[in-house]
């Protein structure tokens, strides 16, 4: 450590910047990548459904699937905007 | 037992035709009978960069449609004893590399060498899955830099999935990561990527890391594969990487900056 890291260090340095945004995107892809081909369409499906009762997003619906030893795990994230309680009006009949 | 190595990135501009050639030149300096072979159709640049352009008559294309023989296509290297170059084609026609056919010249080429270093396209198309199909190991070729380390970890999947050894669910190809354009003083400034996060990120082992590094340019505007140009650090690099693919143990060099006095007096 000499004096000039004290300068240095004033903001976060890019490399610690790309090693984080790289191990996000690259888990986030790890993850799609080992799941059944139909887990895009599933997707879309979902956020179709979805969108039948709430107005969200388009990356509202997360997908993954996890292996763990024998059995893989298929986890569903839905994120809902905030004050989502009432239905979109455009789905009542 | 020959061998199949694909050298593949990904991405395009990041060492992918140089390391070919450096291997290819290393493997048979080491003593192996070694052919690299050039699977960009349409882009042949394997001969420049090993400086055997001139000598091209036939080339892989030629070998698939029966037009040569493979000892026809086959460039000798005048420098090393035992390498050859099985140039790509100038051809438009990217469909012209068959499955088949590429499938008969690696088998032929398996009897006769003890290595085949086949130098992928960039992209993840179809020379560059045709590159890595057959593969028995892989040096996955990649920058310190973000799209790079994306495009590898992408490719690696491509190996773990869309591999002749994955289909029939035989030993998986071994990967080795192979780092260029490597910048130590900017990483000392944490400006890039260390092979250490690299290394984190993609979790395969380490081949080599070469050094950005002059010789490179001045090794290709010449036509010399730059493993032979020993004097230089990217040279001497290249050779280590050889070594350890070879299976000797090597500490890696070059990963700290060359300092002078003001540079120990003022840096980490």
């Amino acid at each position: 450590m000499s004096f000039l890291d004290y300068f240095r260090s004033q903001k976060k340095r890019s490399a610690a910047v790309a090693k984080e945004r790289l191990q996000i995107i690259v888990a986030h892809e790890r993850g799609q990548r080992g799941g059944p081909d139909y887990l895009p369409m599933m997707q879309d499906e979902l956020l179709q459904v979805i969108r039948r009762y709430v107005d969200v997003g388009d990356d509202a619906v997360r997908l993954q699937v996890d292996r763990d030893g024998d059995y893989e795990v298929l986890e569903l994230n839905v994120t809902l905007p905030e004050g989502s309680h009432s239905p979109v009006s455009a789905g009542e009949p | 037992m020959a061998r199949i190595i694909v050298v593949t990135s990904g991405k395009g501009g990041v060492g992918k035709t140089t390391t070919s050639a450096a291997l290819g030149a290393g493997l048979a300096r080491a003593g192996y009978s070694t052919a690299v072979v050039d699977f960009d159709v349409g882009l042949r640049n394997l001969d420049l960069v090993m400086g055997c352009e001139r000598r091209v008559v036939y080339d892989f294309i030629n070998v698939i449609n029966g037009d040569a023989n493979l000892n026809q296509a086959l460039v000798k290297d005048k420098r090393v004893e035992g390498l050859h170059v099985l140039p790509a084609s100038q051809t438009r026609d990217k469909d012209a590399l068959s499955e088949a056919g590429v499938a008969d010249v690696l088998d032929a080429l398996r009897e006769r060498f003890d290595y085949i270093v086949c130098d992928s396209p960039a992209g993840i198309e179809r020379g560059a899955a045709l590159a890595m199909y057959h593969a028995d190991d892989a040096v996955v070729v990649t920058n310190p830099e973000v799209s790079s380390v994306r495009d590898s970890d992408r490719v690696l999947g491509l190996l773990a999935s869309k591999t002749k050894r994955a289909e029939e669910g035989r030993e998986p190809v071994t990967e080795y990561l192979l780092l260029t354009r490597y910048s130590p003083a900017r990483v000392d400034k944490g400006e890039m990527l260390s092979h250490e996060d690299v290394h984190e990120i993609l979790s395969i082992p380490l081949l080599g890391v070469i050094p950005e590094s002059e010789a490179v340019l001045n090794a290709s505007n010449a036509g010399v594969p730059v493993v032979l140009e020993s004097d230089t650090d990217a040279g001497q690099a290249y050779n280590d990487a050889v070594a350890r693919y070879l299976g000797e143990e090597r500490a890696h060099r070059f990963l700290d900056e060359k300092k002078g006095l003001l540079g120990r007096l003022f840096g980490s």
